[in-house]
């Protein structure tokens, strides 16, 4: 039983969450599960409200479910902790650090232990050249652009080294251009090394260009899985190649008929 | 155009510049002398009029730092002295109203505990703290340290205390991820994330603490500006009291833009974009 569960790596299980009690009630998630295995990239995609985030937040162990587990390598997850390392919706970058001391600080935390001050500081480097930022390291958050932060959110939850990577709607706030350019990125550092990933998205063109399977999500309140997708694209995929690419669009059609036909559209509160 | 005529407009915008921040004022005390001479060259005048104060009070200007024993000694010591008890009581004030803060910021039992009795706390006059004071530590130094304790105390901790409180989740989130201890909370989030609160604190603090220097020393005597200006009234040197006024504005100044300064290199990117 253990031994299957190693296998599946990342398992979510009957999670259920309900916030409040009495009259103010509201159940957010209801019964979600999910297998995910070593090296797989999966989008959550659904509309905004229905719970993706908070689903996220269980796996992080920052927020409680209130019944369901999440099994990670076979192990119970309760807390958070930098083996789910967490891209922030809003990059979440202490202002006062660098960008190299935002990234160093979670390199010393974690490594301080196993790896050499040098060591720690080569660390810091080769997860801000994943992310193209050396060359703006010495620049607090204020002197950036949001797509500079939201690279530097990243290079620091891969400077964990991580066993999954947890991005929160991470390009949400983004314009188009640069949004793109971080989807190649993003691409890239999942082929280089093979990271898990679980992206929270609203964007079903990136969910179809970025991730293995789709999480399609049915409207709160009690949102549930409301189908999976496996999206049968090779890597490395490019965008302008698959525009006219039959699978590309089959999938991403699937994805659209799922948002706007089976989950009638309700306006977040 | 040539790099000479450059560089004489440049010259002449940047003298432009200056004056415009520096004439203004100047002119505006200038007009205030004149008024308060006219004002106060009446023969029955109660008060001196400006160039009186400055012939009266020269000997105290030019010799600030004369020592005839005793409390008879120059500006300079009195308010040496007045820094000594404010600084002293102003840094048990912050330390102390930087933890009450951080611990009421960040518990709510000690927040529901301590708040309303801070409130209360916090309303009472600076002076009337005094007598108790000097009925419990039966001297005047530690009471007037005490009595600056009491009143910049309030304004650091509910400043810090709100500062805590407002740690931006996302923040906390971070740490969690991280796993930083308590400890490491507290340096690397807590104190870089409140430093703008609590500076306003600090700020409003060391104002609060000079405001109550000066009423405290005309009470306990001794050496300091508090006292000076007592022993001024009681001997009817009307101009000794303007000049030590002065001072005490100039000071009081000063206290204040050095805290705002302190606060502005330790707040450097605090505020989030």
């Amino acid at each position: 039983m253990s031994a299957k569960r190693v296998e599946e790596y990342l398992k979510v299980e009957h999670l259920c969450k309900t916030f409040g009690s009495g009259e103010a009630r509201s159940e957010v998630l209801r019964d979600i599960s999910l297998d995910v295995a070593r090296g797989e990239f999966i989008a959550i995609i659904g509309h905004s409200g229905c719970g993706k985030s908070t689903l996220l937040n269980i796996v992080a162990g920052l927020t409680e479910a209130t019944s369901g587990y999440v099994f990670l390598e076979g192990r119970e997850v309760h807390q958070p902790g930098p083996d789910r390392a967490v891209v922030f919706q809003n990059h979440s970058l202490l202002p006062w650090l660098t960008v190299y001391d935002n990234v160093r600080l979670a390199v010393d935390k974690i490594f301080r232990a196993t790896k050499t001050s040098a060591e720690r500081h080569e660390w810091t480097l080769r997860n801000l050249e994943l992310v193209h930022m050396t060359s703006a390291m010495k620049k607090r958050p204020g002197e950036i652009s949001g797509g500079m932060k939201q690279r530097v959110g990243i290079a620091r939850a891969l400077a964990m080294s991580p066993k999954v990577l947890l991005l929160d709607e991470p390009f949400g706030a983004l314009d188009a251009l640069t949004r793109a350019h971080l989807q190649e990125q993003v691409m890239q550092i999942h082929a280089d090394l093979g990271n898990t990933v679980l992206m929270i998205t609203h964007d079903v063109d990136e969910a179809v260009l970025l991730s293995d399977r789709i999480v399609m999500m049915t409207n709160g309140p009690a949102a549930q899985i409301g189908e999976l997708h496996t999206v049968p694209l090779a890597r490395p995929r490019n965008r302008l190649e698959l525009i006219a690419d039959a699978s590309y669009i089959a999938s991403r059609g699937k994805v659209l008929e799922f948002l706007h036909r089976k989950s009638h559209y309700v306006e977040a509160a | 155009m040539t790099p000479g005529v450059a560089r004489l407009r440049q010259l002449r915008a940047r003298v432009a510049r200056i004056a415009g921040v520096v004439l203004p004022p100047v002119l505006m005390l200038a007009l205030l002398g004149v008024v308060w001479e006219v004002l106060c060259s009446a023969p029955d005048a109660t008060l001196p009029p400006p160039s009186k104060v400055v012939a009266d009070t020269w000997e105290l200007i030019i010799h600030p730092l004369y020592d005839n024993g005793g409390n008879d000694k120059g500006l300079f010591w009195h308010l040496f002295a007045s820094l000594k008890r404010v600084s002293l009581g102003y840094a048990l004030a912050a330390s102390g109203g930087i933890a009450l803060g951080v611990l009421i910021g960040s518990s709510k039992w000690a927040m529901r505990a301590l708040d309303p009795l801070f409130q209360v706390l916090r309303t009472i006059p600076p002076l009337a703290w005094l007598p108790l004071s000097l009925a419990a530590f039966r001297d005047g130094q530690p009471s007037a340290i005490f009595v600056i304790f009491i009143t910049a105390i309030w304004p650091i901790v509910i400043n810090t205390a709100v500062g805590v409180r407002n740690i931006p989740e996302d923040y906390r989130n971070v740490s969690r991820v991280l796993r930083l201890n308590g400890f490491e909370f507290f340096t690397h989030i807590m104190l870089p994330a409140a430093a703008p609160y609590i500076f306003t604190g600090l700020r409003i603090g060391i104002g609060l603490s000079w405001l109550a220097i000066v009423a405290a020393e005309m009470l306990i005597g001794g050496v300091g500006i508090g006292f000076f200006i007592w022993d001024a009234w009681n001997s009817s040197l009307i101009s000794d009291i303007i000049l030590a006024l002065i001072y005490v504005g100039i000071i009081g100044f000063l206290l204040d833009r050095v805290v705002a300064f302190t606060g502005k290199l330790a707040g450097r990117g605090t505020v989030s974009v």
